[in-house]
C-alpha cells in the first residue's frame, strides 16, 4: 500500500498521513477540533479536488496549523505517496 | 534600502507564522542550510504556500534557494517565484551562476506572468566569489550583496573569530563593489545569538566600514541591528538643520555656507539628504 507522510506534531504544524484507499476518507485529530474541524475538513477536501485525488485515506493530526500549512503538508504527503515504491 | 534581514527556517510553520512581528526589514525564507536534505520538498511547498498567503505585505520577501550546484534549485525556483516574492538569495554565487539564474528568472516571470522583476542577492562565501564581486554587483537584478563569512572561512581554511580580523578584506570587497553600483552591502550574520554586546560591536564595526545592513539568525538580534543601522536621533536632527540652512543659503545665492562654525558644501548636504531618506524609509521622522 502506498503511503505518504509530511509535517510534524510541533505547535502550529500538522502531520498529514495519506494512504491509498478504495474511497475517500478524512480523519481529523485537532487541538482546535471543536472550533475548526469543519474548516480543516474543507481545506483538505478542496486541496484533494485541486489535485484530482479521490481514493485516499487522509489522517490529519493538527497542532493549530493555519490553512496554508495544511494545504502544503497535504500536497507534500500526496507527492511522497505517489513516489512511494 | 535595508537594515535587517531575518533568516527563517523554511520548514518551520511556528516561526513562519510569527515572522512578520520581529520588525526586520525583510525575511529570508531559508530552503538551504536550515532544511534537512529529506525535507527539501516539504519546505519548498510550505514556503510557496506561505508566500501565496501573503497577498499584501510590507516586508521584503526573500527566499534563499539551494545552490545551483545542487539538484534542488530548479524545483525551488519553480515553487517560490510568484508575485509575492521580491528577491532570490543565491548561495555560493559566482558570475556564471547569477547569469544562469537571471535567465531562469526571465523565463519563469514570463511564464507565470509576474508583473515585476524579482531581484537577486548573491552570497559571497567562496574565495572565487570575492574575486568576482565587482562583476556580480553589476547585474541588473542584483540590488544587494551578502557576505557569508562562515562558508567563506571554510573555503579559506581559516578560523572565524568574533573580532573578525580575518574577514576584513572580503568585507571591504563587498562594500566597495556595492557602493560603486549604489546597492546594499549586507553584512554576515553574528552567530553567537546570546552575545548581545558582541553583536552590537560587530554591527558598529560593519557600519563604520560601510555596510548598510546585516542579517539576523535569531529574532532577538533584529532590534540591535536596526538600532545600529538606523540614523540616530542626533544625526537626523543635524541633517534637518543642514537642509534648513541650505534653503536659507540658496535664498541668498550661496552654494557653500557654514553651520555651527563648520563649512557645509555638496558632499555634506548629500550626506544629510541620505540620512533623511533613510529616516523617512524607516519611519523615524
Amino acid at each position: 500500500m502506498k503511503i505518504g507522510v509530511a509535517g510534524t506534531l510541533e505547535s502550529s504544524d500538522v502531520m498529514i498521513t495519506v494512504r491509498e484507499a478504495d474511497a475517500l476518507k478524512i480523519t481529523i485529530e485537532s487541538i482546535v477540533f471543536a472550533y475548526f474541524s469543519e474548516q480543516i475538513h474543507n481545506t483538505i477536501l478542496s486541496t484533494l479536488r485541486e489535485m484530482n485525488i479521490t481514493n485516499v485515506h487522509v489522517l490529519c493530526q493538527d497542532k493549530g496549523a493555519l490553512d496554508y500549512v495544511i494545504k502544503a503538508r497535504l500536497k507534500t504527503a500526496i507527492e511522497r505517496m505517489k513516489q512511494h515504491a | 534600502m535595508r537594515r535587517s534581514l531575518l533568516f527563517i527556517p523554511g520548514n518551520n510553520p511556528a516561526m513562519l507564522q510569527n515572522a512578520d512581528v520581529f520588525e526586520s526589514d525583510g525575511l529570508i525564507l531559508d530552503l538551504e542550510d536550515a532544511v534537512h536534505i529529506n525535507e527539501k520538498d516539504s519546505a519548498r511547498m510550505l514556503v510557496s504556500h506561505y508566500l501565496e498567503s501573503k497577498q499584501t505585505h510590507s516586508l521584503e520577501m526573500i527566499v534563499r534557494i539551494n545552490g545551483l550546484d545542487t539538484p534542488y534549485f530548479q524545483k525551488d525556483l519553480q515553487a517560490v517565484v510568484c508575485q509575492q516574492l521580491d528577491t532570490i538569495m543565491l548561495p555560493k554565487a559566482k558570475v556564471k551562476d547569477v547569469l544562469d539564474l537571471s535567465k531562469m528568472l526571465d523565463e519563469i516571470e514570463q511564464t507565470k506572468q509576474i508583473s515585476k522583476e524579482i531581484k537577486i542577492i548573491p552570497i559571497i562565501e567562496l574565495a572565487q566569489s570575492v574575486l568576482e564581486v565587482n562583476e556580480l554587483a553589476r547585474f541588473p537584478r542584483v540590488n544587494g550583496i551578502l557576505l557569508g563569512a562562515e562558508d567563506l572561512s571554510t573555503d579559506l581554511e581559516i578560523e572565524r573569530t568574533k573580532p573578525g580580523l580575518e574577514i576584513i578584506y572580503p568585507r571591504f570587497c563587498v562594500i566597495y563593489a556595492c557602493k560603486a553600483q549604489k546597492i546594499d552591502a549586507i553584512d554576515t550574520p553574528f552567530t553567537d545569538t546570546k552575545d548581545e554586546q558582541g553583536l552590537s560591536k560587530d554591527c558598529e564595526t560593519a557600519k563604520m566600514f560601510g555596510m548598510n545592513a546585516k542579517t539576523a539568525i535569531h529574532p532577538n538580534q533584529v532590534s540591535i541591528i536596526n538600532d545600529v543601522f538606523s540614523p540616530s536621533e542626533k544625526n537626523i536632527a543635524w541633517a534637518k538643520r543642514v537642509i534648513e540652512a541650505k534653503k536659507k543659503a540658496e535664498a541668498s545665492g550661496l552654494a557653500v555656507f557654514s553651520l555651527d562654525g563648520k563649512m557645509i558644501d555638496k558632499p555634506i548636504i548629500d550626506r544629510a539628504i541620505n540620512i533623511l531618506k533613510k529616516a523617512e524609509k524607516f519611519q523615524l521622522l
